[in-house]
This record gives structure tokens, sequence and C-alpha cells, in this order.
């Protein structure tokens, strides 16, 4: 089966700066799969990179069989790709109900208003507040509810449990879960692997700007070792 | 004869007037100034230039294509946005992430060649453009004597400063471009072709000043110089309401017209200093404006 998303030699620069040094990963669809590193190892410029938004970037890159590599920015959403930052980008300027009705609808398939509801039920009783006047676990639920109405193929996820309680990062959890039976391929960045064990099939483990291994959700106890060395912990 | 504070009533309600009609072109010019400043993060300093082009293009419309007011009112703005846009789709684009002084640079220069091209053809002085025939003559309120096109401005200015208000904070349109104002990367990636909304956005702009330049025309006649000699105190209004601020602008834009207005009747010397005294109060106080976000 082809990968759904297919990435061979992925290089990114920031300026002057070569932050992705040869990044491989191929992701098949209805997949959740976890990019672990510490710090800086390149983890959410992999993520940009893919998005599009780092336009400084070399080798290959294919979504749904497509060559994605000359597709500019908003484009890129329409092919079915996904984005939510690891600063959530929640728009103070607009309310909950237009930041979650922002994104254009790019298929049929995505979540309605009130499945979304269902789903956040926190977010209906906010609707009409500012953005950014929610909490940091609702502003998370926000930024992926938003996306998920769009009807998107393949979710990007950066960070989603920064700086959460672990009760709202349980509820994430749920939602990731929630996402994988409704076959929503999810590409998560993060730090927490324990969390991470919960919701993904495979873990790329990353660091200096490349992927060092990569093991199935099975292999993460013979692994510790090596994740220990890595991520540090 | 009715007294308020020592000042005869229908002195006070027809400097009342006069403020209320220039709050109504710093409120029209201003919003496109802000509009433009929110997203495209942009001082545009030819803004006075396309509000005199605006006023232009209605008097050529006129004396080449027999086109009176009415059809100006709605062709003009068209015509002068259209222009707007293509200045940015051709150079203004070329200068997004640059340093702001490379836009204002820019800009400055471009109104120095409008108001250069214009002095050339037309001279400094005025050209008279008539009132419409259907708002000549003025009505007795009773209290004061209200000259109908002068009334005409005030609605007119409301009706489109409330209208583009609405616009930008009631649809859809209007979430993209305060989000854009946000975090134009992010819109991107959702989807929203920024790059064209970028243009549209000056478009809008500019086709703002160019109405106010068309309901200007019959009030201060048509002149090169009309737009430089307004463009100063616009940018005031702008400070004084908040960079960037819709609303900032439109309510700014009316009190201090109306603020200059009561200045000349009770402080006479100070009427054109007075918007410039209120921005440095507001800068040493506020810096972010009246109603802009710290």
């Amino acid at each position: 089966m082809n990968a759904l998303l297919d990435v061979r030699g992925l290089n990114a620069w920031y300026g002057e700066s070569h932050v992705l040094h040869g990044v491989d990963m191929q992701i098949r669809e209805g997949e959740t799969v976890t990019l672990l590193g510490r710090n800086g190892v390149g983890k959410t410029t992999t993520l940009r990179t893919i998005m599009g938004i780092i336009r400084q970037r070399k080798g290959t890159l294919r979504f749904n069989d497509q060559d994605m590599m000359p597709v500019p920015l908003h484009k890129t959403a329409r092919h079915g790709l996904g984005f939510v930052p690891e600063e959530r980008g929640i728009f103070a300027s607009l309310s909950v109900i237009e930041n979650l009705m922002l994104p254009p609808q790019i298929a049929k398939n995505g979540m309605t208003v009130d499945e979304i509801f269902e789903l956040f039920p926190n977010l209906h009783e906010r609707r009409n507040s500012p953005g950014t006047k929610l909490s940091g676990g609702e502003q998370q639920m926000l930024a992926i509810a938003r996306i998920l109405r769009t009807g998107v193929r393949m979710l990007l996820l950066d960070e989603p449990t920064e700086g959460l309680a672990p009760v709202i990062v349980q509820r994430i959890g749920d939602v990731l879960i929630r996402l994988k039976q409704r076959g929503i391929t999810v590409l998560l960045v993060e730090q927490n692997f324990r969390f991470a064990s919960r919701v993904a099939d495979r873990f790329y483990l990353m660091d200096h700007g490349h992927i060092q291994s990569e093991f199935p959700v099975a292999q993460l106890g013979e692994r510790m070792d090596e994740l220990h060395k890595v991520l540090g912990v | 004869m009715t007294m308020v504070f020592g000042v005869p009533l229908p002195a006070l309600l027809g400097q009342l007037l006069i403020g209320l009609i220039n709050g109504s072109f710093y409120a029209l010019l201003s919003l496109g100034l802000a509009i433009i400043f929110g997203l495209l993060r942009m001082i545009n300093f030819a803004h006075g230039a396309q509000y005199m082009l605006g006023a232009f293009t209605a008097y050529l419309l006129l004396h080449f294509a027999g086109i009176g007011y009415w059809p100006a009112l709605i062709l003009t703005p068209i015509i002068v946005g259209v222009f707007g846009a293509v200045i940015e789709r051709l150079f203004l684009q070329r200068l997004y992430g640059l340093d702001p002084l490379y836009g204002l640079l820019f800009t400055f220069g471009l109104a120095l060649m409008l108001e250069g091209i214009f002095r050339y053809y037309y001279g400094a002085s005025g050209q008279p453009y008539a009132t419409p025939p259907s708002l000549a003559g003025g009505t007795n309120l009773g209290f004061m004597f209200l000259p109908n096109y002068r009334g005409w401005v005030v609605v007119a200015s409301l009706v489109v400063c409330i209208g583009t208000w609405l616009l930008i904070e009631k649809t859809k349109l209007g979430a993209y471009l305060r989000a854009a104002t946000e975090n134009s990367t992010l819109v991107q990636a959702f989807g929203v072709n920024v790059p064209i909304l970028l243009t549209l956005t000056y478009g809008l702009g500019v086709a703002l000043a160019a109405f106010a330049g068309v309901l200007a025309a019959p009030i201060y006649q048509v002149s090169p110089l009309m737009g430089s000699n307004i463009i100063i105190v616009v940018f005031a209004v702008v400070v004084v309401g908040g960079m960037g601020s819709i609303l900032g602008a439109i309510v700014t834009g009316y009190v201090l017209g109306i603020t200059e207005g009561l200045t000349k009747v009770f402080y006479p010397e100070a009427s054109n200093t007075v918007i410039f005294v209120i921005m440095a109060i507001v800068l040493l106080v506020r810096p972010a404006g009246l109603f802009g976000r710290e």
C-alpha cells in the first residue's frame, strides 16, 4: 500500500542555517505516527516544512501521490493536509465560533459544528467569548476542532500537550483516539512519549535534523535505553 | 438670541456642522489607512494622493465623458481601487517582509509623482466641481441653515464607515482579514489565498480614499494639493485611534473633526493644532492609541 505521506531526503533551511538534513518518513492512511526528539532537533521544522510554511526546502515530498514541493502554502490545505501549531494560533480578535469557522472547508467529510460541540462541550458554552479568553486546554481543543471541521485527511499536530494539566492531556489523548477511529491520519510531534504511546502506531526518533530510528509502539519497552539517551529523560 | 457658554447657538451649531463634515473626511480617510496598515503593516503615504486622484477622476469623468456626480460616486472608487490593486501587485508585494520604511518611502514617492503629474497639467489652483443639482440649496432647520450637500456628505460617510465596519466585523471575509492581521502565515496554511486578500485590502483602502475624494470635490474644489493638505491630520487621527484599529479610526475621525470645529468657536488660535496636541497627549498616556491593543 502506498504511503499517504511520503517524505524522502527532506532538507530545510532558515536563511543560512541548515536545519533538516535529509528527513525520510512514510505514513500510511489512518496511521497515527509520533515524531519524538529533544528540543531543537527539528521536529517542528519538519511539520512546518511538510506543510509548506518553510519554503527553503529540497527533497521529495509527496502527499496522496502528488508532488507537494511546488504547491503554494495556501493550496496545501486543499490537498487535505491540516496543521495545528504548537502555539495553537487562536486569533484574539475572533470569537470561539469565528475561530472555529475560519478555515475554509476542503471536503464534505469534516466534522459538523454539532459533532464538534458534542466532542468539546466547553467550546459550545463559550462559543461567543474571545478565542484567547479560553484556558490553554480549551484553546488546544479549539485549535484541533477547527481543523477537523475542514475535512482534512491528515493532521500535523505540534506538541498538543505542551504546558497542559494531566487531566487535559488525558482528554486530548481521548480526542486523538476518536480521530483514529474516524480514519484520520495524524503526524504528532511530542516529547511526552508516555502520552504518545497511548495513541501512536509507530514512532520516529529524530536527532540533529534527521530520523535516527523508527519502531512500532509494541517495541517501546525494548527501546527505553535509546529513548532515554536521545530524549535525555 | 440663545447663547451657549457665551457663544450664539447658530455660530456654535455652524462650527459643529463644519467639524462634523471635516470629521466625515477624517473618518473615511483614516478608515482606509487603518485597514491598509492593519493587514499590510504598511504606512500608505500615498493615501492623500489617492484621495486627490478620486476627486480628479470624478472631474475628468465629467469633463471628458460627460459622466456626472452620481455615477462617478460609484465608478471612481472602482477605477481608483483597481489602480491601487495594480500598484499593490506590481510594487508593494515586493516590499513585504522588508523594513516598513521601504513601504513608507515608496508610497511617499508615489504621492509626489501623482501630485506632480496633476500639477503639471492643472496647476496648483483648484478646479471647480459643481454640486449635483439634486443636492443644491439648503434646508432651514429652524436653528440653522443646513446646505443639503453637506448633510449628504455626513450621511454618506456614516453609511460607508458603518458598512465597512460591518464588512470587517461581521462577515467571513472580515474574519479572514482580522485573522490575517494577527497571523497571516497560519491563515494561509488554512487554505486562504492571503496574497489576493492583501491586494483586495489595499484596493479597498484606496477605494475609500477615492470615495472621500469624490465627496470632497464639490466642497473643496479639485486640487492636486488637496491630499497633502489633509493627510497629516489623517495620520494624527489614525495614531490617536490606534494604528490598525478600524473602530478607532472611525470614532476618532468624527470626534476629532468635531473637537476641531468646537475649538474654532472657543479658542480659534488653537484650531489648527488641537488635533496634534491631542495626539501628543495620547502618545504619552496610551502609546497604542485610544482603541489600539497594547
